[in-house]
């Protein structure tokens, strides 16, 4: 085990994150993992990892950490402005540094989290099967008590390293995925987060709101029709009170027909929980396994990610289809970032930047 | 005579996983009906089954939507329900009233130091009942509880079965932290604190046993559909079966 990179200062919050510990929650475990989780697949992929492997998830960047050996990395998720001794790296793509250089992920134009992948891996003790950080469980992470990284932590390849080929290349398909993965989240987000001040209302009302497919139920029977309709025609604006555990909205709000409660039950990805108050909750990977508030709608697989890059102060609207739909969308997602794809030309910061893939297959 | 006035409601939660539930109370019959079918999801096999949740009065299976459609994963898992879930047939053979049979052997035994400084709400809830903290340690460790549900936190089980003479409201201002081990009640519920967290139940007792360690498998004593007994054990038995200070 060889230390590769040591923490210089990991920004709000920085966290290992590998696909997650799904199986647990009936020991009243969540899932937790990368919010994004395709964003953390590919920047494995991208440094020619398997796209299971631990990697770090930068939430609203400021995060930097010194090179202790040659490294070979790739940042994903959010458009974040990444330098290496203060040179620009393309989002999104793979590179190197050499000892001693430091790399720096800066405040993403949009998006909320990055996702760091290291050539071989991040080694870490997995509890309950992953090395997922789960703070508020204490389980996993760097520590496997579930701590946040922190500055002075130190990051090691494991033995034997996670490498998917013996070359330093991408894995088969890494191009694809990942201009098909970026080429979504810059739709869904480049215009929702402009760099202006976020103080500018006139440009905050003039931004679109972001869909977010669901479908309704488990409890949908537990709001009137105007509830249902509220929830479905109108806007939500997300408020500050948003981590990994879900995402708190204020707007109009959805009536209930028979009060908020229900008997504790389990809770499904994406669950959308209406308390009294009548405002939606979005449960994400860090939620707790059970819960007593009745669940309008849950959102559909296919954009179960693009919740990783909601910030405070974005508008959404959820627009309901049947769960067969919402699955042949995920299909159809799934098998178009599996054909090669092109390469995107993406501005940041008043720079084009060309995300140069390149290509093994 | 039908225990089964309803047949299982299968509802969808996203379009990777599916509610199946059996009613909307909270009652051992519903429980058993609950534990027997997630028993049966489990034992299946299914290679797209990713998550598997009982819970009071539904169960939660969530699938892999790289490996199977909504339909195909709702008509299997209606399929398997059907054959275990039939009406006339509640819990297990020769069962009455859908409770397991009460067999000693399939019981968890949670040893208790009640009182003192493991149990310093002991006299509030005594003074709140009108009984004395020994009456309230023979009904707390008499009955046999049922785990509903594990939820919460990892391995804190979700009991039914408390005497409702013991019932007692939860603390104004809840502690910050609550010790491992910890058994309180709350309302009419009580139950036992596999980690420590902040919480407001009133404290009656403390066990030794370790309820969840994430490092084995499973990573925790108790799951639903397991029975539960307080047994009372004096201070050098809990020290001696392992118990912190």
């Amino acid at each position: 085990m060889a230390n590769v990179l040591e923490v210089a200062s990991p920004g709000p919050l920085a966290t290992l994150q590998d696909p997650g510990r799904p199986g647990w929650m009936k020991y009243g475990v969540p899932p937790s993992g990368a919010l994004d989780q395709e964003a953390l697949a590919v920047a494995n992929l991208l440094v020619g990892n398997p796209e299971g492997a631990a990697g770090i998830e930068i939430t609203y960047g400021s995060f930097t950490a010194r090179a202790l050996a040659p490294l070979v990395a790739a940042c994903t998720g959010a458009w974040a402005p990444i330098q290496v001794d203060g040179a620009p790296i393309s989002p999104w793509t793979a590179f190197s540094a050499a000892p001693g250089q430091v790399v720096s992920i800066g405040a993403p134009a949009w998006g909320v989290r990055a996702y760091l992948a290291l050539r071989g891996g991040i080694a870490a003790h997995p509890v309950m099967g992953s090395v997922s950080t789960y703070i508020r469980g204490a389980l996993g992470g760097i520590d496997g008590h579930g701590r946040a990284l922190r500055a002075g932590d130190l990051m090691a390849t494991p033995d034997p390293p996670a490498y998917a080929n013996t070359a330093i290349a991408p894995a088969a398909g890494a191009t694809a995925r990942a201009v098909a993965a970026l080429a979504r989240r810059q739709a869904a987000f480049a215009s929702a987060h402009s760099s202006e001040p976020a103080s500018a209302p006139a440009s905050a009302s003039a931004r679109r709101a972001i869909a977010i497919r669901v479908v309704m139920g488990p409890q949908d029977d537990h709001f009137t029709h105007a509830g249902r309709r509220t929830f479905a025609g109108e806007e939500f604006t997300l408020t500050n009170k948003a981590d990994r555990m879900g995402l708190r909205f204020e707007g109009p709000a959805i009536e209930h027909a028979r009060g908020a409660d229900i008997i504790s039950d389990g809770m499904p990805p994406g669950a959308i929980q209406v308390p009294g108050d009548g405002v939606p909750i979005v449960m994400l990977a860090d939620r707790q396994t059970t819960g007593g508030y009745p669940k309008i709608a849950c959102v559909a697989r296919v954009d179960l990610d693009l919740l990783a890059h909601l910030r405070p102060g974005d508008r959404v609207r959820f627009v309901p289809l049947s769960a067969q739909d919402a699955h042949e969308a995920f299909r159809q997602e799934y098998a178009t970032s599996r054909t090669p794809g092109r390469a995107l030309r993406i501005r940041i910061d008043g720079v084009e930047h060309v995300v140069t893939l390149f290509e093994l297959e | 005579m039908n225990h089964y006035e309803h047949s299982p409601r299968f509802l969808w939660a996203g379009d990777s996983a599916v509610v199946i539930q059996f009613g909307d109370d909270i009652s051992p019959l519903l429980a058993s009906r609950v534990h027997r079918t997630a028993g049966a999801l489990e034992s299946a096999g299914l290679p797209w089954l990713a998550e598997v949740l009982p819970s009071y009065r539904s169960v939660l299976a969530q699938f892999d939507p790289r490996l199977i459609s909504p339909a195909a994963a709702l008509e299997a898992l209606q399929d398997i329900v059907k054959t275990i879930d039939v009406p006339g047939r509640p819990g297990t053979d020769g069962d009455k009233d859908g409770s397991q049979g009460e067999n000693e052997s399939d019981i968890v035994a949670i040893p208790v130091c009640y009182g003192g400084q493991f149990g310093p709400d002991l006299v509030d809830v005594a003074a709140h009942t009108g009984l004395s903290p020994e009456e309230v340690i023979t009904l707390h460790s008499e009955p046999l509880y049922l785990v509903y549900m594990i939820g919460f936190t990892l391995g804190f089980p979700y009991l039914g079965g408390m005497n409702p003479r013991i019932a007692t409201p939860r603390l104004a201002t809840p502690r910050t932290v609550v010790p491992a081990g910890s058994v309180g009640i709350a309302g009419n519920q009580t139950g036992v604190y596999p980690s420590a967290s902040p919480g407001g139940w009133r404290l009656i007792g403390r066990t030794p046993l370790p309820l969840a360690n994430p490092s084995t498998d499973p990573p925790c004593l108790l799951r639903a559909g397991s029975r539960i007994r307080f047994v009372p054990v004096d201070e050098p038995t809990y020290y001696a079966m392992g118990g912190d200070q």
